[in-house]
Parts: C-alpha cells; structure tokens; sequence
C-alpha cells in the first residue's frame, strides 16, 4: 500500500491507530482516581508528543542515516516557529500560511548552516552547528529583539496589522474556522476524554512525516546516506561525492524541525528564545538515542519519554503523594513519601538522568530494543518468529 | 484565502460522534459536552483548584521552593487551618476561613524552568488537565508575560508572582492579568531620593545591564530617575545573560569616569556581578575625589544570601521586608502576622517572593468571595480599583487601568554584621506610594491594551 | 593600552578556567576515546569539595542566649563552630578563613576517588561503544550528579570567599609605569591563574617525563600496539581518568572564591569546554591549552565598549564565531590530528 511493503504498512497503520486513539490511550485513568495525575492525554501534552515525534524524526533522517550528529538542530525549530508568528502577526491566524513558510525558513536556515557546517566531519561537525545554534539563541534574546521580541518570546498584539483577517474569524490560531484549541470533553463513567482540533491537526501532519520518512528510509537515497554513515572514504573513492547528498539530508531534516516549529507557534502563538537554547537542541539527541537512533518509530518513542517526565513528573507534589499513599498507617505513608519525594516535583530531572543511564546500560539499542526484546519473549513463547517491520528494521540499522 | 465550509462545530460533532459510536453505549452517561457555565472551568464539585506554576529547576529553583511555601501556607489559611497569617489583618473580611465561596481550596503545582515555553505548558496542564481556575507564581518577567498571555487566551485569571519588568503591567498588560509585585520604574523613583541623600546629586553613573528586556527596563527607569537628580550616566553596557565571569566587564569602571556602578542584573547574574566588583576592589576605590559606591536596584533575599558578605552597605529596593513592622510601625500590619505563621511553619523568615505570592493568593480568594463568582470578568471587576491594607505593605490600590498594585517601596542595604543568613538588609526608608505612582500613559509603560477580559469557554 | 593590558589580565583568567576544564576532557577523550559529558559535572563537584569543607569547618554547637531574640520572638540560638572552641577563636577563625586553600588536600582524594568509581563503575563498559551512547550515559550522569548537589545544597549560589589575605587587588599601573589605579587586578584572580599554571605544567611534565606518562602516550597514539607488547593500559587509563577529574576538581575548588558555585555551574561550562577543546583540535593536550587562553582574551576583548560600539551584541557570540572561523580555517581545530573524531 502507498509504495510501502507489508511490514511498513503495518508500522503505519499501527501508528496511525495510535494516534488516532491516543486521547483515549493516554487517559486510562478516571479523571477522579488518584492515579489520573499519571494520565497524559490533554490537549498539550498530547501536541508536544505528536510535535516532537516530528521533531525527532527529522533530526533521525540526518542522524541515524549519514551518523552527522548536529547538535544545533533546535535552532531551525526556533526560526520556525519565529515565522510562524510572524505570519500570524501579519496575515491572520490562519495556520496554512504559516506552517507552509515555517517549513520554508527551516529549509533555508539549515541550507547556509548545512553548507558550511558539512564542509567538516565526526565532532568538528557537531561544534559548528552548536555554535550557530548558540548564535541564533544570544542574538535572539538579545540584539534581535525586535525581530524575537527577546526574553518575552514573539506574540501577537491586536495592533498587529493581520492583514487578511476577516472579522468574525477566531481570534486565536485556526485552521480555516476551526479554532486550534476547540476541545470538547467525552466523559464516559469516570473516565474523561479530550478530543482537541489541534492535536488532530498535528497527528496528521505527524502521519505524513512518518510516512515520507519511510519512504525516504527505504529510498535509493537512504541507501546513500547509509553508505555515508558506514563508510564515507569508500564512497569517495567509487566517485561519489557524499556532500550534496549530506546536504540535502541536512536541509529534509531541518525542514522537518522548521514544521515542527511552526505547528508549535500553531497550538500555542507564543515562540521564545529558549527553544534554541543548546539544551533544546541536545534534546532532540535525547530523545533520538534513547528511542534507537537509525530506527524508525524509535524517535517518536523517545519523544514521548522524555515529554512524558518533564511535563507529568514534575507535578507530582508532596500533597499528591500524601494523596496516594494515605491509605497506609502514618509512618509507612511518612516513610514512603520520603523516599520518593526525591525523585518527582523539583526532583523530576534526578529521575530522567538515572533513567537515560538506565536506558543506555541496559538497552544499547534504545527504547525500541527493549520493545523488541519484550516482543521476541512472547512470540517465542508462541513459537513464531519474531520480530515486525520495527525488528526488522533496527536489525539492518544496529542503533548508533 | 478560500472560504471554507468546515465549521469547527461541524468538526467537532463529527468527533465527538466517533468518539460516541467507539464508547460502548452503556458507558456513556449523558453529558458528553463540557458543562456551559459560561467561563472557562468553572467549579463544579465541592473543590475549586488553583494553579501554582513556580520554578523548581534551574537557577530559581530556590526561590520558587519559597513561593511554594507560602502558597500552601495561603491555601491552608484560605481553608481554615492554622493560625490565619494575614487573612486576621487584611482590611477585608469577605474571607472566613471556609475556602472560597464555599468551596474548599486545592492546588495543583509545576514547574516553569524559568523559560517562557515550559512555562506555558505547564500552566496548560494546569488549565487543561487539573482544571485550575487561576494560575499565580513565577520568578521572571519573560515567563510572567508568557503565562499571562496564555491566562488571556484560555480565559483564567492569572496573578503574577516575582515579575519586576515595567513591561508586565507595561506594553504587554492583559485584562487578566494582575501584578502585585512592584517594578522597575517604582524601584528607580523610590531609590532616586535615598541615592541623593547617600551619595549627592553630583554623581556619574556606570552601568552593567542585563542584556534583555528586564535588565533594559530597569535600566532605563535608573537612568532616567537619577539624571533627574543631577547625575551623569557615563556608560551603558549590556552583558549577556549567560556570562558567569564579569571581570571584563568590571575592570574597565574604574578608569571610565565614574563614581557610582549600578548593576542592572538580577539573580546569578548580580550574585556574579557584585562579587566581582567587590574583589576588583570598588566599594574600597575613590574616584573623582569621592568614595567609589555600588548600586543594585532589585534585591532579593536568596541573592543577598548568595553574594554573602559583598552586599554589606550596598543600597537596593525590595517589594517588601519582614523586618518592616517591627521597625516602621503599624502601617505595615500584616507582615508580623505573616512571618509568625511562616516561620513557625518552616522554620525561617519569609522572602519577598513568598510575600508576594502568598498576598495574590489572599487577593485573589478575597475578589472571588466578594463578586460571588469564580467568572473571571467578575473577578477582575472586583479586583480593579480595589483599595486594601493590612497584607504588609500598607494602604494599596490595585489601579483599574494597568492592574498595578502601588504601595510603599521599601528602600534597603545590605548589613554590614548580619546576625544569621535571614537578617542581610536594613530598612533604610520606605518610599510612600505617591512618591512611585506614575501615569498610566507614562512613556515607559506605553503601547500596551489591557483588552477586554477574556471568561473562555 | 591599559584598557587592552587589563583585558589580557581578564582573558589571562578565564583562560585559566577554561584551560584547566579542556585540559581535564582532552586526557579523557584522548586516552579513553570518551566524550564525558559529565566533566562539567566533576568541576561543579570539585567547587562543592570547598563548599563542604567550609560547612565541615563550621559545624556548631548551639547555645541559647536569651538576652536576645530571634525573629520570632523566642530566645536566640548562638551557634558557635567547634574548631573555634578548640583551637580558640582567632585560630578558629583563621582555619574557617583558609577553608578554600584548605579545601585542596581535601579535593584531590575525593576527586580521585570519584574520577576511579566512575570510570570501573560505568565508563569502562562503554569504550566500545558508539559516541553517541557515550553522550548519553554521561550526560544522564551529570544530571544525576547535580540534582543530588541540589538536593542537599539548594540551587541558591553559596558565597566562599577567599582568605582575607587575597581579598585586595593589586596595581599592576604602578609596576608598569601608568597612573595608579590605572590596571588594578584581585590577587585571588592571580593565584589562580599561577595555579592553573601550575597544575598545567605538572600535568604536562608527568606525561612527558615519567614512564608512566610515556606509556600512557603510547597508549593514546595507538592503543592495540601497546596493548599487544603486554602492558596493562587499562590500569593505566582508570589512573589517567582519576588525574583528569582531579584537574576538574582542582579547577572548581579555586574557582569558588571568584564566582559563588551553585549546582548548575558545571552545565554552564560544559559546552563552552566542548568549544574549547574542539578549537583547539580534538586529542591536542596543547591545543587545548592554547584554545583556553585564546577564547578566554577575545571573549575579554569583545566586551570592551569599544568593541560593542563597533558591532552590536558581539559580546554574545564571540566564542562560537571565533569556534567557526577556526573550524573552517583550520580543518582539525588548531593542534588536532588526523582521524581523531572525524568520523
């Protein structure tokens, strides 16, 4: 189906029913449990999954193809989402424009850094495109302040001019009419679900990406880029030059962190400077390595992880632990809360540095090997061969 | 742009009928829409849930551990529990310690980073997930203007905690947005007669500024008050946020002319600063035949506490201090009850931002019992031009067209024998209200539109 | 002129800072093959061995005085330190005083310590495999290094000052014939610079005129040939991995008295360090010398007024501009090698 063999369609169609149920998926709890702090399926959260995914993906088709570890890729979401406010504050609210030219600025930022940062290799390569992500970041929040609107982060005023909004459309980002923060809550028994217009504008536009990026994984052209990874001498010497091909990798992926950047500034019309923070940009890395880097759903899952703990961990206070473990005797519950108040709140980053250690030691091939390794278990005990399209696929890309 | 016929009703019912068809139909319990209350997440259940968005990672981190505490201080006074704090000296008695309208008081809390974009998210859980109906806290301005533009859109009331940027009640006020806390141009004109009194009217001024939109405010506002008194500002350099290192920012004071430093920087960055300052020796230097003086316009406890014995005789202004009672009088009542129940509860006195945000919590409960409604416009009503006293400040008037509070500032600097880690400043004055009220329209805080209150929903 | 000799002192100092830290990550990344991403996190640890010492130093017991009161009215706790009571109050004072200076023979064997756990413990499993992993497992390591500083520490910075003896500055005008005043510069920032010095030259002559140095050259240069003549380079290593993290250590321990340490200090340096090292040529103990001092005198002369005049927010940037000008010039950073990281 759509140029993909069978096993990508299947990896296609299983995500697209995830993401198609995740607001049910991610809410199994009651909205009135105690455990319902653990759910994630609200509108924001479920954006920034689906955003990031998309973020991760792109940054995966230069990483985990050619091995060029960038560690500036936060700058193209930044400009991004920086010319999608620009177009909000000037055309209208609609998101089309502005997630079109998002994509466009991505493109066009990374070109001139992908140009002369490709001119180097390994570490060397890394070092210059974190420099001109930390450029970016500095002048950004500084001397480009009224291009960025500095510290505050780029917003719209209503003395914008807007020039081609109409009165009676949503005063807030939209999609032809269709406001990108119209909610509407299904409550089942106990259980509550958002069904949020944003979020499903972004899961199909995440669908879309994850499908070229298959396409493009499965390419000659992919071919070509793995060929760069493994062993780029070689290359040379059969009369190939590996850089327009580089480049281009370079200039995909940061059109993916520039859309990616652009359906943020579209969920939420507010874009600030730290997005191109280095520490934004070795996110993504994050998120890529502990997913599985080379593989195909593995960034998506990084994303997620990482997204899961910055955004639910750090809320669990001392009074919701108190919540849970109040059916225990005072000092056990007293013992308990101790023991784990380290750990969430304040403590949520101790949590995710032991985990990505965690990850490392244990699964070098990221999160999807640990997928794979639970699968292998039950399918052996099926007595079937393991392994899906995902298996397959990480097996021909060994994670690096 | 074409014209569509996707309405976003339409869309929805078609969502929300899948959602319908896909849940088993025993399952489904009627209301499958969200309540009409006619503003966003109005209290259903015997509850109501506040938000408290402070930072507790990063370099804040400290400081937002301190508006936590007095947060859950203000809830536990606002349900009845503990000794009241201010709730007994505040000048209203719509609250009786039975939470707000009845409903009990819970609070949800996250994290903001100190960046404006985790920020945000957080404070949509907030409002999205925990269905807070008021989002209150934060260490920044950046992050005070994000959250409350977001607050404005989803249509919650937001009650900004440590923001000292003119820009917060300035060029990017919003309707639903309320500030406490003082800013840059208060502190400016509060310190200007007190500078003029230290050091004379005669003076030339060097400035390091914090090279972002707080750090341009403040400095503008210094300037522009201590020109007024006669001084000369000789240099303006603006200092990148990330640097740790000031000594080539510093060095060159000394032989530029000047006679005062003003460190426009605030957190890490004054902490950095003023060290540096101190071991290039210029709190001992005379220059143009005057004693060499230091200035830092914004302090705060956890600063003093990390420039450690450099503050000593450094004058500055704070929001509020605990020792202001005890040595200003009656006028500032409110503030022992306040640090009474604080410390027995934790052990050392309050910081201005806990005072801060423990008053907007106060504040805010007090508004809603008085407009009988949690409907955001109504709150808002009730809050502007609001005149109260008794949280610590004295007589304080909640302006209706910029919502700014303008109280007394309180002039300080640094002692040169603390006794403990708590007590680093000493009252100098307090400047009274007047002396820092401005107009609206001022030229510093132009260009803003508070619009109209956003309900939501 | 003194405006730029006084620069060059500035640059000079935090040259030093980033010397020592670049110094530390290139012994491990040339001997190992490691990126630590967690070196950062050794120098903040390093600062901390001072800022435990001082907090050892002033452990009290309490006495109530209840001639005075605290702020909530009770009677007032004095605390008084112990070493006060037992060497008397002035010695007391003086040994508190000297707890950074101190605080050195107190770092080295908890930096080496460290620098030898973590390497058994955790490093060595991963010298086969990819960088990227590397990265990650460090990075998650200096996360969970600093949070558990922050646990116990706070993120408020925490002021340790240096001796009283060192708190003045010195006129280096007079000495070079300009006004007084003209070039002053504070003697703690010259001790550290010496030190730094210091600590260079000592790295640099152990690996230079000790056997073990030798080998552990040899090792770097090509380490399965030395693994074949049946030397024992893995010994070795863990060593060399101890001394760099005690050169981290040592960097952050005389560090304190300049900035007050806080938990994120080390995050702070980590990437400027990366800068450094790269400039000055990935496994190029020189070059990484040399990148220190050379970004540490631009970034001083690009704050000078006159410079920002000239060019807008240059101040920002400096270092990454000067890191990509160098990059693109010279292939390999200023001193690096062929091959080294490169792929």
């Amino acid at each position: 189906m759509l140029g993909l063999n069978t096993k990508d369609t299947w990896l296609l169609v299983i995500v697209a029913l995830m993401t198609l149920f995740a607001p049910f998926l991610l809410n199994p709890f009651p909205a009135n449990s105690s455990l319902a702090q653990f759910n994630a399926g609200y509108p924001d959260l479920m954006q920034r999954f689906v955003i990031f995914g998309i973020f991760a993906i792109g940054f995966n088709i230069l990483f985990g193809l050619t091995g060029y570890l960038s560690f500036g890729h936060a700058a193209f979401l930044g400009v991004g989402s920086y010319a999608a406010v620009w177009m909000f504050k000037l055309l209208g609210y609609n998101v089309v424009p502005a997630i079109i030219l998002s994509v466009i600025v991505g493109a066009v930022f990374a070109l001139l850094i992908g140009f002369i940062s490709l001119r180097r290799s390994g570490i060397y390569f890394s070092i210059l495109t974190l420099a001109f992500a930390q450029m970016s970041f500095a002048l950004a929040y500084s001397v480009l302040t009224p291009i960025t609107n500095g510290e505050t982060g780029l917003q719209v005023y209503t003395s914008d001019p807007q020039y081609f909004q109409r009165s009676g459309a949503p005063d807030i980002p939209h999609f032809f009419g269709l406001e990108m923060r119209a909610t509407e809550t299904l409550r089942m028994g106990g259980w509550s679900f958002d069904i949020n217009a944003g979020y499903y504008l972004c899961a199909a536009v995440l669908l879309v990406a994850f499908y070229m990026a298959i396409r493009l994984f499965r390419s000659p052209f992919g071919m070509m880029l793995r060929a760069v990874k493994s062993n780029q001498q070689r290359l040379n010497y059969t009369g190939l030059n590996a850089r327009p091909y580089t480049l281009a990798a370079f200039v995909i992926s940061g059109m993916y962190a520039g859309l990616a950047g652009g359906l943020m500034a579209s969920m939420d019309p507010l874009a600030g400077a730290e997005r191109m923070q280095w520490t934004a940009s070795g996110e993504v890395v994050l998120m890529t390595i502990l997913g599985g880097a080379g593989t195909l759903i593995g960034p998506v899952l990084g994303a997620g992880f990482i997204k899961y703990f910055e955004n639910i961990f750090s809320k669990i206070n001392d009074g919701v632990l108190h919540g849970w473990f109040g059916f225990l005797p005072d000092g056990i519950e007293n013992v308990l809360v101790t023991v784990v108040h380290p750990f969430v709140g304040k403590g949520w980053h101790l949590t995710l540095g032991l985990l990505f250690m965690l990850v490392v030691i244990f699964l070098p091939g990221g999160l999807v090997e640990g997928g794979q390794r639970i699968g292998k278990y039950v399918f052996r005990r099926r007595g079937r061969k393991a392994g899906g399209a995902e298996a397959e696929a990480a097996r021909k890309q060994p994670a690096e | 742009m074409t014209k569509s016929r996707l309405t976003r009703r339409g869309v929805l019912r078609t969502g929300a009928a899948m959602g319908g068809v896909l849940a088993t139909p025993t399952l489904f319990t009627g209301a499958a829409w969200a309540q009409d209350s006619g503003f966003t997440n109005a209290p259903t259940g015997s509850t109501v849930t506040l938000g408290f968005n402070v930072p507790q990672t990063g370099p804040y981190a400290d400081e937002g551990a301190d508006e936590l505490r007095a947060f859950e201080l203000a809830v536990e006074h606002l349900n009845g529990e503990g000794d009241g704090g201010m709730l007994q000296t505040f000048s209203s008695d719509a609250l009786e310690g039975g939470g707000i309208l009845g409903k009990k008081v819970e609070y949800v809390t996250g994290d903001t980073q100190t960046k404006s974009d985790a920020a945000r998210a957080s404070a949509r859980s907030m409002i999205e997930k925990d269905g807070a109906v008021m989002i209150s806290g934060g260490s920044s301005s950046g992050v005070a203007v994000a959250v409350q533009g977001l607050c404005q859109e989803a249509g919650v009331i937001f009650m900004a905690g440590l923001t000292h940027s003119n820009d917060t009640t300035g060029k990017d006020k919003k309707a639903n947005g309320f500030r406490h806390f003082f800013n840059a141009y208060m502190s400016a004109q509060a310190m200007a007669p007190v500078l003029e009194g230290l050091y004379g009217s005669d003076r030339k001024a060097y400035h390091l500024t914090a090279d972002y939109t707080w750090g341009w405010t403040q400095q503008e506002s210094i300037q522009a008050a201590t020109e007024a008194l006669g001084w000369e500002t000789v240099n303006n350099v603006l200092t990148p946020l990330a640097a740790t290192d000031f000594s080539s920012y510093i060095a060159p004071v000394l032989n530029s002319g000047a006679d005062v430093l003003v460190l426009n920087h605030y957190g890490g960055n004054m902490v950095n600063s003023l060290t540096n300052a101190v071991q290039f020796g210029l709190k001992e230097a005379t220059a143009n035949g005057k004693d060499f003086q230091i200035v830092v316009p914004l302090y705060s406890e956890l600063m003093a506490r990390g420039a450690g014995e450099n503050i000593a005789g450094i004058p500055g202004s704070q929001n509020w201090d605990w020792k202001i009672e005890n040595q200003l009088g009656d006028r500032y009542k409110g503030t022992n009850a306040f640090v009474q129940s604080f410390g027995e509860k934790y052990g050392f006195p309050p910081s201005q931002a806990a005072h801060t945000c423990y008053a907007q919590t106060i504040l805010y409960a007090d508004a809603v019992q008085r407009a009988g409604s949690f409907n955001p416009c109504a709150v808002a009503e009730a809050l502007e031009g609001y005149e109260f006293d008794g949280l610590g400040n004295g007589p304080t008037l909640y302006r209706a067209s910029d919502h700014q509070c303008f109280k007394d500032v309180v002039v300080v600097r640094g002692k040169e024998n603390p006794e403990n880690e708590f007590d680093l400043v000493e009252i100098v004055e307090a400047t009274p209200a007047e002396k820092v009220t401005y107009d609206p329209e001022h030229e510093m805080f132009a260009g803003g539109n508070l619009g109209e209150c956003n309900p939501g929903a | 002129m003194d405006a730029i000799l006084l620069q060059i002192l500035n640059g000079l100092d935090k040259g030093s800072a980033y010397a020592l830290i670049a110094l530390g990550l290139t012994l491990i990344f040339g001997t190992l093959g490691v990126v630590n991403f967690a070196h950062g996190a050794l120098f903040m640890i390093g600062a901390f061995c001072a800022v435990t010492l001082q907090r050892i130093l002033t452990i009290s017991y309490e006495t109530v005085d209840d001639s005075r009161t605290d702020f909530l009215g009770n009677p007032m706790t004095v605390e008084t330190p112990y070493v006060q009571a037992w060497f008397g109050p002035e010695t007391g004072a003086t040994i508190i005083d000297w707890s950074v200076p101190l605080a050195i023979l107190f770092a080295i064997p908890i930096m080496l310590l460290v620098g030898f756990v973590m390497e058994r413990g955790l490093i060595k499993h991963f010298y086969k495999r990819p960088h990227a992993d590397q990265i990650l497992v460090t990075f998650g390591l200096a996360i969970v290094l600093q949070e558990i500083i922050k646990y116990f520490y706070g993120a408020n910075p925490i002021p340790t000052p240096a001796p009283d003896v060192f708190s003045g500055s010195f006129d280096f005008g007079v000495l070079l014939g300009f006004d007084p005043g003209a070039i002053i510069y504070p003697y703690w920032r010259l001790v550290y610079f010496v030190f730094a010095m210091a600590v260079i030259s000592g790295v640099f002559a152990f690996l230079q005129f000790t056997t073990f140095g030798m080998v552990v050259r040899a090792g770097m240069a090509d380490r399965e040939t030395v693994g074949l003549l049946g030397i024992d380079i893995d010994k070795r290593f863990t060593i060399m991995f101890g001394i760099a993290a005690g050169v981290a250590g040592l960097a952050g321990v005389m560090y304190t008295p300049i900035n007050a340490p806080n938990y994120h200090m080390g995050m702070d340096f980590l990437v400027l360090s990366f800068v450094v090292v790269v400039v000055g040529g990935m496994g190029s103990l020189p070059g990484a010398v040399l990148a220190g001092f050379l970004l540490g005198i631009l970034e001083s002369f690009a704050s000078m007024t006159a410079v920002i005049d000239l060019i807008p927010g240059i101040n920002q940037i400096i270092i990454y501009l000067v890191a990509i000008i160098v990059l693109l010039t010279r292939p390999r950073g200023l001193m690096g090698r062929k091959g080294v990281m490169e792929e």
